[in-house]
């Protein structure tokens, strides 16, 4: 793990600790393209009786939170949504904390993928596509909690504007409906990206098909897909538009989600850091459950030379950048109170942080702002039991951040005979575990099943892959000598 | 010939390269030499590939921009038709139609025909899916995918000659191999035809039965999908139910009690009839079954209602209220529906002219009987007994008879003060049909006057 080829980035061999010089992306003396496919096509070529033991474990205890979820699901339509703590004044619980939640985390994927890809950043190529599928099952999770928020589930499709026997349209000046098209625009892209992005993989996974039923559900999902270099023409011409069409998408979508507040009038919600802070949160919590999930999956399933510790290592710099945006945003809240000269502004921070929730905000504090300044030392960023940590300390602590924006103003609004103080019921707490469940479920399906790397993109990085007879005058043998400067397309 | 023939056969010439240099350097030849239909193959997007190949920059970018405007359009029309056209509607006092408040959904819907067309577009482009492709069926190929690189020059070509493609990728290959043409595939069974066209056509019927509802008329009751509350376990009333023992799903009051508001005690206040005599029924007044004698109808009014001038005056702005738009402001008969009734010829319909109460017959009736008619109607005349409290339908009793008295003279009489102009009033049978007009005030001296 520690070998690294200096050839792949670097343009002078050099060691490890030299600044200026990048490790490279795929470590290991030997690796060429077919021990990259190897390597991650043979996770989902493992058969069934002989899976990862750990894997059924997780797949097991995720499937049972998703049936678990599933009941709920059906006792809250059968009965109402009186079963959950929303109430009087808080009307907006624990479903939009979830909501917001986990489509916060859903941004970390996209946000690989396509502002990374757009700034050249080719480290990305060995997380981007489990981050992408991140984003989905994210999506899945938040999109669900609105849903089923709306109490009569059966007429969900009031909120899209369908023609209907009531000749009435949705109201487009609420941010409620921008958060429908936001929303549902984003899970689709992403769906789209994350899939058109398969393609070649799952192609590859064909002509490696053992038997006839994965070589033709591999064959139909790959869409006949050859390698031709004129449809990979016009297929990264289509992933760059992508990627162009999805970063300001991403950065749109939880600017949406914070209008949901900040267009409302009540104090603690009506302030314009909204949208910024929002997004440096989501990108904050979506780079902690990459984090959560990547440290397990490259551990169990052999990849730690795709996904190496410069990654990880990259994304605890990125988590500690945005949990200080997210801490800066804490802090300029509470000045734009003060300096605002609202009483009822100024009565709302003060009572997020000292009133009935002080607890809630103090772990938010604590798991957002503090406990992630460890990573500004470079061995703690090598410990993966200190990146674990933290990443989920990150998730609680962004779960709460969303929980106090959401609750602590509803329950103190402008009225204070309908002060109240919002309590979960069982149904809250056991329906967002189950939603972990619907994210497992779908994740490890994921991992056991679908290309995890993105192998045709790693291969790119790779300096076999770059031709350089002609240009360079020289010759470059695969994982070759350390003095061999490799050429970089994208220099 | 021979090479023709063979050209016939074979889908192409494949040409194995183990790296990039070398099919790069092979596909700048095949490219020099003037072959059209071919290409190369990779696990990956080979740098500096397509120029090598002397691909040309592909259209997609043009494609996207077209649709992503598309969808701008899309975006403001569908919120300018529906939130300022079509479904107008006042939300805090915002515009129906402003902009700023369009740009997020706008920009969405932008997103999303954009992206969307750059997926399909390339699909399109690249003419995938494409699942039965020749190359799939030689095992070697398989590889390329995975870690190595093809070139494949077609048959299809004009210029192609196979000697001369394989001495062409010769230099550089590690392996080549002719690709024959795809013999193999089967004709699709007969009932997967029949299966299909059978679904084909059944995917029209939510369609067809979408049209049929939309523009078919039908006597029964829409189908509820959701029928919410519509249905509620309760009885409802004037229904029966065997549950209890009378059948009836609605309960009388308890013996002994009055509901409120159904004391009725004082029957010459309430039903215009001698104390203790039979209460007539709560029924249009028919001159047939109901006047004469089989009720005691009161000849002058209830002990409960005092006669003076504040009675009358009261009567006076009910019966302005309740009865004059019929009857006309004087009790000719002249008044606004009257008119527009006349006008229109309303008879032919079942229209009954309102009473002039002048007439005799109007004076013929008791108190008792115009109270009667008064609560519950005669003939057209629906009854007035839930809008006009008891002692205000004797108030405009009380008026009716003042009517009577002061206007059904037919000339001056002696008796009139001096000084007071009197002018007969006139009746229905003077209006003129050409000169009846809703436009006339209704029974107004001075117009009725001019129908005369």
């Amino acid at each position: 793990m520690t070998i690294t080829d200096p050839s792949a980035f670097g343009s002078q061999p050099s060691g490890e600790d030299d600044p200026s010089v990048r490790p490279s992306l795929v470590e290991g003396v030997n690796e060429d393209f077919s021990s990259v496919t190897d390597a991650v096509a043979g996770i989902a070529e493992i058969p069934v009786e002989r899976t990862n033991r750990a894997w059924i474990i997780c797949f097991a205890i995720s499937v049972s939170l998703l049936g678990m979820l599933g009941m709920l699901i059906l006792h809250l339509i059968t009965t109402g949504v009186g079963v959950w703590g929303n109430n009087n004044p808080a009307y907006w619980g624990w479903p939009i904390v979830n909501f917001v939640f986990w489509v916060g985390i859903g941004h970390a994927g996209t946000l690989i993928s396509a502002i990374l890809f757009l700034t050249r950043q080719n480290w990305r190529t060995g997380v981007n596509r489990a981050a992408e599928a991140m984003t989905i099952f994210a999506v899945v999770c938040a999109g669900m909690f609105p849903g089923i928020h709306i109490g009569r589930v059966w007429v969900a499709y009031w909120l899209f504007p369908l023609p209907n026997q009531m000749a009435m349209w949705p109201n487009f000046r609420s941010p409620l409906l921008w958060d429908v098209f936001a929303v549902s625009t984003y899970a689709s892209v992403s769906l789209l990206f994350w899939y058109m992005g398969m393609v070649p993989d799952l192609a590859t996974f064909r002509d490696r098909a053992v038997n006839n039923t994965r070589r033709i559900a591999y064959g139909i999902f790959s869409l006949g897909w050859t390698g031709s270099s004129r449809h990979w023409h016009v297929y990264e011409r289509a992933y760059l538009l992508l990627a162009a069409l999805a970063t300001p998408l991403v950065l749109s979508v939880h600017s949406v989600v914070s209008f949901d507040f900040a267009v409302s009038q009540l104090p603690g919600w009506h302030t314009t850091i909204f949208p910024p802070y929002f997004v440096a949160g989501a990108i904050f919590s979506g780079f902690a459950m990459v984090l959560t999930l990547m440290i397990p999956a490259r551990q169990f399933f052999g990849l730690k030379h795709i996904i190496t510790m410069r990654h990880i290592d990259v994304m605890c710099r990125i988590l500690m950048a945005t949990g200080l945006m997210v801490g800066y945003a804490y802090s300029i809240e509470f000045f734009i109170a003060w300096y605002g000269g609202v009483q009822y502004e100024s009565f709302a921070f003060v009572n997020r942080a000292f009133g009935n929730y002080w607890w809630a905000y103090w772990i938010m504090v604590t798991c957002n702002v503090i406990i992630p300044q460890l990573f500004w030392s470079k061995k703690l960023r090598a410990n993966l039991w200190v990146v674990m940590i933290v990443s989920i300390t990150t998730n609680i602590g962004m779960w709460f951040e969303r929980f106090v924006i959401a609750v602590t103003s509803l329950s103190r609004d402008f009225v204070p005979s309908s002060w109240g103080y919002f309590s979960p019921t069982w149904v809250d707490v056991t329906m967002f575990i189950g939603s972990f469940g619907l994210f497992f479920t779908l994740f490890l399906l994921f991992l056991r099943f679908l290309p995890v790397v993105a192998i045709a993109e790693v291969k790119t990085v790779m300096p076999q892959a770059h031709a350089h007879g002609e240009d360079h005058g020289e010759s470059h043998s695969a994982g070759g000598s350390a003095a061999a400067p490799a050429s970089r397309h994208d220099a | 010939m021979s090479d023709q023939k063979k050209n016939d056969e074979i889908h192409g010439v494949v040409a194995y390269f183990d790296d990039v240099d070398s099919v790069m350097s092979a596909a700048r030849k095949v490219r020099d030499a003037g072959y059209k239909k071919w290409d190369a193959y990779t696990p990956f997007p080979v740098h500096g590939i397509d120029e090598a190949m002397g691909t040309k920059p592909t259209i997609l970018p043009w494609i996207v921009l077209g649709m992503g405007l598309t969808g701008m359009a899309c975006g403001l029309l569908l919120q300018w038709y529906t939130n300022a056209y079509d479904y107008v509607f006042l939300i805090s006092g915002k515009p129906n139609w402003s902009l700023p408040a369009n740009i997020p959904v706008t920009f969405e819907v932008v997103i999303l025909f954009s992206a969307y067309t750059a997926f399909f577009a390339m699909l399109g482009l690249n003419k995938l899916p494409h699942l039965s492709n020749p190359l799939h069926k030689l095992p070697k190929f398989r590889r390329v995918t995975a870690d190595r690189f093809a070139i494949c020059v077609e048959a299809k070509d004009p210029n192609f000659d196979a000697d001369r493609v394989r001495a062409i990728l010769g230099a550089d290959t590690s392996e080549m191999e002719d690709c024959p043409v795809d013999t193999s595939r089967a004709a699709l069974p007969l009932w997967f035809h029949a299966v299909m066209a059978l679904v084909t056509c059944a995917t029209f019927i939510p369609l067809s039965l979408a049209v049929k509802g939309r523009f078919a008329t039908s006597e029964k009751p829409r189908y509820h999908v959701w029928p919410d509350m519509d249905f509620q376990r309760k009885r409802k009333t004037q229904t029966g139910w065997e549950g209890f023992e009378d059948g009836r799903s609605m309960r009388l009051p308890v013996e002994g009690t009055i509901p409120r508001g159904e004391l009725r005690d004082d029957f010459e206040l309430y039903f215009g009839v001698a104390q203790g005599s039979s209460v007539p029924p709560r029924a249009t007044y028919d001159a047939g079954s109901m006047g004469g004698e089989k009720h005691e109808w009161l000849q002058s009014f209830p002990t409960a209602v005092v006669v003076d001038e504040a009675l009358l005056e009261r009567g006076r702005e009910r019966y302005g209220i309740y009865c004059g738009v019929c009857h006309g402001a004087q009790g000719n008969g002249l008044g606004a529906v009257a008119l527009r009734a006349k006008a229109i010829d309303a008879e032919q319909w079942g229209w009954v002219s309102p009473k002039a109460l002048q007439s005799d017959s109007a004076k013929a009736y008791t108190n008792g009987e115009l109270f009667h008619i008064a609560s519950h109607g005669i003939s057209s005349m629906k009854g007035y007994g839930s809008q006009i409290t008891p002692k205000d339908r004797w108030a405009i009793v009380a008026f009716v008879r003042a009517i009577q008295a002061s206007q059904a003279l037919p000339k001056a009489p002696g008796d009139l003060p001096e000084g007071v102009d009197f002018e007969p009033v006139p009746t229905i049978k003077d209006v003129r049909l050409s000169e009846a007009s809703v436009d006339a005030p209704a029974g107004g001296t001075e117009p009725a006057g001019e129908a005369r």
